[in-house]
């Protein structure tokens, strides 16, 4: 005769959940690790199109982003819907060729770079793909103006069969 | 009379760390941020007299993206598929056509010793191509026409590069190091025998409005 007596060992047996916050924790810290903050709230809508030849850029610091696109609904119904330019967080206004806003935003952007980057800027052109070139020269047109130079049209990853496809 | 300290109820920490997770997964973007890169020409200075260059026809090929993104190349219409052979041979003009760019004689310098086709100096002797690809558009070309085109373009370039870089140094030309010194040589030295010679005109209107 036993001393201690099983309780009644019919019910199911508990599962141990003593290491669900490890697991949990676990998948937050490669979250926190593998993802970046949103940092910009894009105000325009922007399908950037594909392309084979795309490659990484690589220094997020030096990269400013340019938007053009569509306005999204709750903007739309300020400012309408004709394409817009959207220079990191804030809307151009500006009418015709926006030279002066470029100016003004790349000269603040090349502020914050070190001195040994300040020619190394790069502007992000993240344009929709069913824009009219007539906005997007004229984006070019004011940041030749403004001598930022190297520019990076944004592009997702096209994978194309070796050979080729219609 | 050492009072033992209570112990700290865990079982809500999952909880928390649940609340955390989700936080994250929702506010958080995945993207990579990857694209074309190129270089715009800066803007003549006013007091640069503009003179007009003159350029052999024959190095001249012109891209045309009219304004219902009809692609015209050297004066014929165009499959955007076909570009990039298109680019290709007119890059390299391989049967000497009279109508072809011109192939110069030049030497490029590599590093000594780093490929086993070259001699031991080092330096590249061959015909390197004068032409240049004269990309135009309309102003209401469509973005995402205009970005395929640059695209078949770039990979053309790209081709002829990798397939130089893979003959005499068996590598490709993406995974060559550039923060190595002999890498970086060897990169600089392909981009000045294939040169990414495409220009962009200055804006203009092709015909019609807007």
């Amino acid at each position: 005769m036993s001393k201690f007596k099983r309780k009644k060992g019919k019910g199911l047996p508990t599962i141990n959940t003593s290491s669900l916050p490890d697991i949990v924790f676990m998948l937050l810290f490669f979250f926190m690790v593998a993802t970046t903050m949103r940092e910009t709230e894009v105000q325009v809508k922007v399908k950037v199109p594909e392309a084979t030849e795309v490659k990484k850029l690589e220094k997020k610091s030096l990269v400013s982003y340019i938007y053009i696109g569509r306005p999204v609904a709750h903007v739309a119904k300020l400012y309408g819907t004709e394409p817009l330019i959207q220079l990191n967080d804030k809307l151009v206004s500006e009418e015709g060729i926006p030279y002066e806003s470029i100016q003004d935003f790349t000269l603040a952007e090349r502020e914050k770079l070190p001195e040994a980057d300040k020619n190394k800027m790069v502007m992000s052109l993240r344009i929709d793909e069913n824009i009219t070139m007539g906005k997007v020269d004229d984006v070019k047109q004011a940041l030749r103006h403004a001598k930022a130079l190297i520019i990076n049209y944004s592009a997702r990853k096209e994978y194309r069969e070796q050979g080729r496809q219609r | 009379m050492a009072r033992s300290t209570p112990e700290v109820n865990g079982g809500s920490l999952a909880d928390i760390a649940f609340l955390l997770l989700i936080f994250f997964l929702v506010t958080t973007t995945m993207d990579t941020d990857t694209g074309i890169t190129r270089l715009l020409p800066p803007i003549p200075d006013a007091d640069q007299e503009n003179v007009e260059v003159k350029v052999n026809k024959r190095n001249v090929l012109v891209v045309l993206l009219n304004r219902s993104d009809k692609l015209m190349v050297g004066g014929a219409e165009m499959d955007r598929l076909d570009l990039k052979d298109k680019t290709i041979e007119f890059f390299t003009n391989p049967q000497h056509r009279e109508d072809l760019p011109v192939m110069e004689d030049t030497e490029v310098p590599f590093p000594p010793g780093s490929s086993s086709l070259l001699p031991p100096n080092g330096i590249w002797r061959g015909e390197v191509s004068k032409g240049v690809i004269s990309l135009q558009n309309d102003r209401s070309t469509t973005y995402g026409k205009y970005l395929q085109v640059q695209n078949e373009l770039v990979a053309a370039v790209n081709l002829l590069r990798n397939d130089f870089c893979k003959l005499y140094f068996d590598k490709d030309y993406a995974d060559l190091n550039t923060a190595n010194p002999i890498e970086e040589e060897i990169q600089s030295g392909i981009r000045k025998i294939y040169k990414m010679n495409i220009s962009e005109s200055e804006p203009k209107n092709i015909g019609g409005r807007n």
